[in-house]
């Protein structure tokens, strides 16, 4: 191997309540493509943040070309060489290509911009990653596949030798990303070297030369290009043989417990949607990020109210056109952004998992204190949340503890239909492993399970069967021994009119 | 308590302060004087905790006690209405200038800040108008109706329990009950941390907030009333002027964060009074000029919100 350009000694991290890195190790070398896998949690994104300066590690070492070197701001990663191409893209939508390239270093004195060094050089960076547009283009006006190469450019204008992607793919086409790999490889043959992080695995073995796996905050294992196979990678990044990881036993399923017909979202109002889930049943749903699948559970849980069409939850009709009507008809929602939509994190631990059914135990207007200890108290055993006391905010606890208080507070009205968006986003292996035990415990005991999962092996691990969606429209509907990423992949980017070719 | 801890020693040392340094502070009628105004203040300032609660802020609590202070004698006398008629009358008017707030902020999204900045102008301009602005009062008439701003239960010959006090008190065992034993007060201090988790979670978020205002517009009301009833002159130009930032000032001192999701009601009549305790100071103390009163009390605020932010910052780590 040659001598790496970037290397990682025994980096350690801590957030509170949380280690998210314990002494990992990682080596780049120049013109390589390494790819950075593991479960959500695992500790990428947080090893990414420490490489491009956005936070600074705890303990250990960062060589940057043979020197050791520390970041203490985005600044110093840049002059380093290491640019982050974030999932969600940082780029001002309201500014022109180049003038989002060269915002915050504009060339030029006095305050005055030098616009024809900034075109010129635009010019000639859009074209290493054969991007054909004008600098004076508004970024606005690109689709999302192009803002992502105008970001890669923007990294390239920084004279990057290290350019760390993020999921970039998470909300690309087929054809988008087939575009981007191209450019990946292209930079490689530049001498640039790229750090690409994904849940893909497919895309992991189409591209990388070597592959990194994380778990847990640490170091999992490293596998050669010629190593580079499916099974592989999935049991370096649980641990263990898949089947081992995902139990889902066999059990009868029950009669139709929800049931969604012509259902039209806010943002996608000319796609009806159609499905049915049985109880017992768990369900997935697979598809791109901005596929509409956040929207789908919203519309059923009312949170944001359908414009038309109709479910009925186990037999009873009628469409919520609120979060309250929603919960008082069975249904119950576990929200992806747990912090911001999930639970309250300045109140405490049995404060949180009361507040859904505050309502039902009052005692009149008044609280019924002894109710809400009763229920702190038999929801943490029940889903062993490791907490003090149910007095701690929830502010305080780790991301999988987090979201089993967001859960005993729906399981605390016994739901029907258990909505659940991104359930393991997050957390901890460990917590991950419990969260798929609880939905299968849910399962068994004739809960109906709908879970939306940008995680493929999550997807095919816990799913009886998979919607697929792409663009608000449910594209396809695979049982489980139809499984496969390629199958679930072609359907996430628009397969079916790609089938009919 | 643990909440309330700093400002209670604050009240204290200033007490102790005053006494020290002050004539007559700890006389009979001082005293008495210092809960009665304790008592006015902090009507309004437990009106406008229960929107900053919410996350929310109302600056018009001041052009509302104007408009009450004034219109209720403007009524009386100008009109020839009865004193109940008038009080029902500027309740209702107050209930209507709550949920007109809460309207616009929940259901048009507006932001509280401008919404009542809006109402600041309006009901300062309107009570102006309505009165032509003439100066408002009872003149001697209505004793019995002024005796709830004015009478005290008699302790000593000079000192008595003023009844804007005991009403006070009142007001603030219901809002702490409200607050801390009913589900209302639950869902109050929820969605003022996370309005978003709090509707996810099945709570009428938009009802509660639009609830918030009501009974902030209500008590500025009523402590418009009792100030009118106390004082017996208004003037539609400067009756009840900056008493939202005095409001708002102890809401802050006694533990209220405009952020949302904090506050409690003990921590607010404290933090009035600590207020009440600091112009009396500078009233009483020689050496202090009456015009260093914003000086001063803007200091002491500056200094008990960074201490505060301090202690919080220390205790996360």
């Amino acid at each position: 191997m040659a001598e790496p350009f970037l290397e990682v000694r025994k980096v350690t991290k801590r957030f509170p309540g949380v280690v998210a890195l314990l002494g990992v190790d990682l080596q780049v070398c120049p013109a390589e493509v390494v790819a950075l896998i593991g479960e959500n949690g695992a500790g990428k994104s947080t090893l990414m943040k420490i490489l491009a300066g956005v936070q600074q590690a705890d303990e250990g070492e960062l060589w940057v070309d043979g020197k050791l070197v520390r970041f203490s701001g985005v600044q110093d990663a840049q002059k380093a060489g290491i640019a982050l191409i974030h999932q969600e893209l940082n780029l001002a939508d309201n500014l022109t290509v180049a003038a989002n390239m060269f915002l915050g270093r504009e060339p030029g004195k006095f305050g005055w911009i030098d616009q024809g060094l900034i075109e010129r050089e635009a010019v000639r960076v859009l074209k290493l990653v054969g991007l054909d547009v004008s600098p004076d283009t508004l970024l606005s006006d690109l689709p999302l596949g192009k803002q992502q190469l105008v970001e890669i450019a923007k990294a390239l204008s920084t004279d990057a030798k290290v350019i760390i992607m993020d999921e970039p793919t998470s909300s690309l086409s087929l054809s988008e990303s087939e575009r981007l790999f191209e450019v990946i490889r292209d930079l490689r043959e530049n001498g640039v070297s790229v750090i690409y992080i994904s849940h893909r695995l497919g895309e992991v073995q189409e591209l990388a030369d070597r592959v990194v796996v994380f778990r847990d905050g640490e170091n999992a294992g490293t596998l050669e290009r010629t190593e580079v196979e499916h099974d592989a990678m999935v049991r370096l990044m649980v641990g263990r043989d898949v089947s081992q990881f995902y139990r889902r036993t066999a059990h009868d399923l029950g009669e139709v417990a929800l049931s969604v017909h012509g259902l039209r979202t806010v943002e996608h109002p000319s796609n009806p949607l159609e499905f049915e889930v049985r109880a017992g049943e768990v369900v997935g749903v697979a598809g791109l990020v901005g596929a509409g699948r956040s929207e789908m559970l919203a519309a059923l849980f009312g949170a944001r109210p359908a414009l038309g069409g109709e479910i009925s939850i186990m037999g009873q009709r009628g469409l919520p056109r609120s979060p309250r009507e929603a919960l008082g008809r069975g249904l119950a929602l576990v929200p992806e952004d747990r912090k911001g939509q999930g639970l309250i994190l300045d109140m405490a631990v049995k404060e949180n998992m009361s507040l859904a059914s505050l309502r039902r135990d009052a005692w009149g207007p008044f609280l019924n204190t002894r109710k809400e200890d009763e229920l702190a108290a038999e929801m943490t055993a029940a889903l062993s949340v490791k907490t003090p006391g149910a007095w701690q905010l929830a502010r305080f606890l780790s991301g999988g503890n987090q979201q089993k208080i967001v859960l005993a507070k729906w399981l605390a009205l016994k739901p029907k239909v258990l909505l659940l968006d991104e359930p393991t986003r997050g957390i901890d292996i460990g917590a991950k492993e419990e969260i798929y035990l609880l939905m299968e415990q849910f399962a068994r005991e004739g809960m109906a399970v709908l879970f939306v999962s940008s995680e493929m092996e999550e997807i095919m691990g816990m799913a009886d069967r998979t919607l697929v969606m792409h663009e608000g429209r449910i594209t396809g509907e695979l049982d489980r021994e139809d499984f496969s990423e390629k199958a679930i992949m072609e359907l996430a980017t628009g397969g079916v009119s790609n089938k009919a070719d | 308590m643990k909440k309330i801890k700093g400002i209670l020693i604050t009240m204290i040392v200033i007490y102790v302060a005053t006494a020290i340094l002050g004539d007559n502070f700890l006389g009979g009628y001082n005293q008495g004087k210092l809960l009665e105004r304790t008592g006015l203040y902090g009507l309004l300032g437990i009106g406008v905790a229960f929107v900053i609660i919410t996350g929310g802020i109302d600056l018009s609590i001041g052009s509302v006690v104007c408009l009450v202070g004034c219109g209720v004698p403007w009524l009386v006398m100008k009109q020839g209405w009865s004193p109940g008629d008038a009080v029902v009358v500027a309740m209702l008017v107050a209930l209507c200038i709550g949920l007109w707030h809460g309207f616009l902020i929940t259901k048009l999204k507006l932001q509280p800040f401008v919404v009542t900045l809006c109402s600041l102008l309006i009901f300062r301009g309107a009570t102006r108008g309505l009165a032509e602005d003439q100066s408002q009062g009872f003149g001697g008439e209505h004793e019995a109706f002024r005796v709830w701003g004015t009478e005290a239960i008699a302790v000593t010959d000079k000192f008595g329990i003023p009844y804007p006090f005991l009403i006070l008190v009142v007001v603030a065992v219901i809002a702490w009950v409200f607050l801390n034993k009913t589900i209302w007060g639950r869902y109050l201090f929820a969605l003022g941390n996370n309005e978003e988790a709090t509707r996810l979670s099945g709570v009428n978020t938009d009802l509660m907030v639009i609830f918030s205002y009501v009974i902030c517009s209500m008590l500025a009301a009523f402590g418009g009333l009792l100030f009118i009833l106390n004082g017996n002159s208004a003037q539609p130009s400067d009756f009840g002027n900056f008493y939202e930032l005095y409001a708002i000032a102890a809401a802050v001192l006694g533990g209220c964060s405009l952020r949302g999701g904090e506050g409690t009601i003990v921590g607010v009549v404290i933090g009035t009074a600590v207020m009440q305790l600091l112009k009396n100071m500078i009233n009483l103390v020689d050496w202090l000029k009456s015009h260093m009163e914003f000086l001063i009390v803007g200091v002491v605020l500056l200094v008990a919100v960074v201490a505060d932010e301090l202690i919080k910052r220390r205790v996360r780590k």
